[in-house]
């Protein structure tokens, strides 16, 4: 069995069963308590209801009584060939921001479709977003079957929809399972009910899936937190991507003054290498001037781009519109700049990917838009699809109101 | 990097992230394993050094065990402890069997540690809390605010992506930061057991009996167990279908005395 975990997303239109696919993978994969089902009893009891399922994740008041996920929760399962954690996230359009926070975190998600209803408003909208996530192992399952009598043409029909939105974004889904979320069909057993379908269960094709790592291939970013001085000076940071080595010649960017890996120094010891994920600290050779937001990599890698404009997909996620040219705060990575969004190439409802006109250089809640961004002090990015670490951002000071990914370093 | 180094690495990030961002911040330690385990990583983000203050909210009603190693640790480690309590309550005889339960936990826990960040103006607060304890703390988030009256506005909390925290806002009374809330409880018995992190010895069974989860010990029952040792503990952790804060008063009161708690301000 495989030590850590996958995580994934749940995502889709708000009562398409999400939380009750949910309930149903940790019921049958043996995950729930044995007191947790006493309680989800009584309460179900106390509010008149039948056993849900969902209630194993609503744990807020207001979800129980509303039936609706308002906030992100994670849980966890295991199978026999590794541990899992579940992203439940709120299907309904008032909690996108909820829904963003839950699906940056995954590595894979499940695209959840009811059978009756087929492809609505938030399906696309999530669709969408794991699509700009960057999530490339998803799998669509079609819900409540029994409900359409475990109908195949009906299934086929909403299957070929999907396939034509679906490639519009570039998703190419692993999997399209039919299941019954509330009866158990096809989520961690097969089933008679089923027998025109012969492809995995949901708990098969999840094991199928590879956990995501950060490569020791990629060139190396490593991202300057804070530099120490309690016994000696040490430079603390994120090795992002890539590979830190004693001994390597490095470029502090964006100065682009060059010098030497000293050591690397963890907690009572020394090492000779840290791999990309590990919040280390170095010494240099030479006395230079490093600072958090500086981006190190090595001096014989010229794959990076220090820039003051990149182009870029956004996606805006607060009820404040942003209006063209607004000096608004980026973060990427551990960099702070002040930018400005300069020119609005394409603007589309994150919804129906409709292209919306541009002409009043307004960005709304919930709209994507490909952009120019300016910044005022030159960073370091790169393609998202290169280094993902030092290719994706977000705006806002306080609290994020975007998210965005680089579309090409150099421009 | 395997599992548990991956777990240490964005634990000593987010440690690192609120240290740079704010220099008023304070540790909440109820020296159970998780805040134990937390203030290991604190030391090992700043190469053994606690650079800031760390609260113990003393109810008075805690196992002697959990005083003596609060004077062990902090002894060993070298790390300045402030002791918060609620002596006026505890003076008006608030106790566990004053009344009811939740009455207690707010005037002898939140009452007292609200009365520690006025007193010392903490901005930031680093907390041992995970997400698969209980439901309601899987929806808490990595840097998550409170406002004056120390209220949790689950409802509305800000989009946290890609390890983007959010900052303090003006109408924020101060930040709860949680860097162990990506781990589980075998996570974290798995990485004592690695690490050798001393822990207070209620954990370990004594005669078929022993503490999952601990606090005041008035509101706390020990579950059936062997395991006195920490392998037989992370072996059990690997095979058991009973929760681990099963055997906590506060969890049990009603469906939804936990999510009262937190939304007025308890850890």
């Amino acid at each position: 069995m495989d030590e850590g975990y996958l995580k994934f997303v749940i995502v889709g239109h708000v009562d398409h069963g999400k939380s009750t696919l949910i309930g149903r993978l940790l019921y049958d994969t043996g995950s729930i308590p044995i007191e947790k089902v006493e309680e989800i009893k009584n309460i179900c009891d106390s509010l008149g209801k039948q056993m849900e399922f969902g209630y194993v994740m609503d744990h807020l008041e207001e979800e129980r009584e509303q039936g609706i996920t308002i906030e992100t929760t994670q849980t966890f399962f295991k199978t026999n060939k590794r541990n899992y954690v579940i992203i439940d996230a709120p299907g309904h359009v008032e909690f996108l921001k909820n829904m963003i926070t839950g699906a940056s975190q995954a590595e894979a998600a499940i695209l959840i479709i009811d059978a009756e209803e087929g492809v609505r408003e938030q399906t696309k909208r999530h669709a969408y977003i794991l699509s700009m996530l960057g999530i490339s192992q998803v799998i669509v399952v079609i819900n409540k079957m029994d409900l359409i009598s475990f109908d195949r043409e009906k299934f086929e029909s909403i299957k070929s929809d999907l396939l034509n939105f679906l490639k519009e974004i570039g998703i190419t889904p692993s999997y399209i399972i039919p299941i019954s979320a509330k009866e158990g069909d096809f989520v961690a057993s097969k089933s008679a009910n089923l027998p025109w379908y012969s492809g995995p269960t949901v708990l098969e094709a999840l094991d199928s899936f590879i956990p995501k790592e950060r490569s020791v291939k990629k060139p190396l970013r490593f991202a300057v937190q804070d530099v120490y001085n309690f016994d000696k000076r040490i430079v603390a940071g994120r090795v992002e991507s890539g590979l830190l080595k004693k001994d390597q010649s490095i470029t502090i960017l964006p100065s682009g003054e060059k010098t030497k890996v000293k050591s690397i120094e963890e907690f009572l010891k020394t090492t000779e290498e840290a791999e990309p994920g590990k919040s280390t600290g170095l010494t240099t050779l030479d006395k230079l001037f490093v600072d958090r937001g500086n981006i190190i990599v090595d001096s014989d890698d010229m794959s990076y781009n220090v820039t003051t404009r990149f182009r870029a997909s956004i996606f805006w996620m607060d009820k404040l519109p942003y209006k063209l040219g607004t000096p608004i705060l980026l973060r990427c990575a551990t960099q702070e700049v002040m930018c400005r969004v300069e020119t609005i190439l394409k603007l589309m409802d994150s919804s129906t990917l409709e292209v919306l006109v541009s002409d009043s250089g307004v960005i709304r809640n919930r709209e994507a838009a490909d952009v120019m961004i300016a910044t005022d002090k030159e960073i370091v990015v790169d393609d998202f699809l290169d280094i993902p670490e030092t290719g994706r951002f977000v705006l806002g000071k306080e609290v994020t109101v975007a998210g965005g990914i680089v579309k090409g370093g150099k421009i | 990097m395997d599992h548990l180094d991956i777990l240490e690495s964005q634990s000593i990030y987010i440690i690192r992230e609120a240290y740079k961002q704010y220099k008023d911040i304070a540790a909440l330690w109820s020296i159970g394993k998780d805040s134990t385990t937390l203030m290991y990583l604190i030391r090992k983000a700043f190469y053994g050094k606690v650079p800031f203050p760390v609260i113990h909210i003393d109810t008075s009603y805690k196992f002697k065990e959990i005083y003596e190693f609060r004077d062990y640790l902090s002894k060993e480690w070298n790390f300045k402890v402030i002791v918060a309590k609620n002596q006026e309550a505890l003076d008006c005889g608030v106790g566990p069997n004053s009344g009811d339960k939740l009455n207690c936990c707010t005037k002898l826990k939140t009452e007292a540690l609200k009365q520690a960040i006025d007193k010392y103006k903490f901005k930031a607060l680093l907390l041992g809390i995970r997400r698969d304890e209980h439901g309601i703390r899987a929806k808490e988030r990595v840097f998550s605010p409170r406002n004056r009256y120390f209220e949790w506005d689950y409802k509305n909390q800000p989009p946290e992506l890609w390890d983007q925290f959010k900052t303090k806002k003006d109408e924020d009374e101060h930040l709860r930061i949680h860097p162990l809330l990506h781990w589980t409880e075998l996570d974290i018995w798995s990485y004592v057991q690695r690490e050798k992190i001393p822990v207070v010895n209620l954990y370990f069974a004594k005669n078929g009996k022993r503490y999952r989860s601990i606090g005041c010990e008035t509101c706390c029952e020990p579950v059936d167990s062997n395991a006195d040792t920490i392998d037989k503990i992370v072996q059990e952790l690997k095979t058991t279908k009973v929760s681990e804060r099963s055997g906590r008063a506060q969890d049990k009161e009603s469906a939804y005395v936990m999510q009262k708690l937190r939304a007025l301000g308890y850890m």
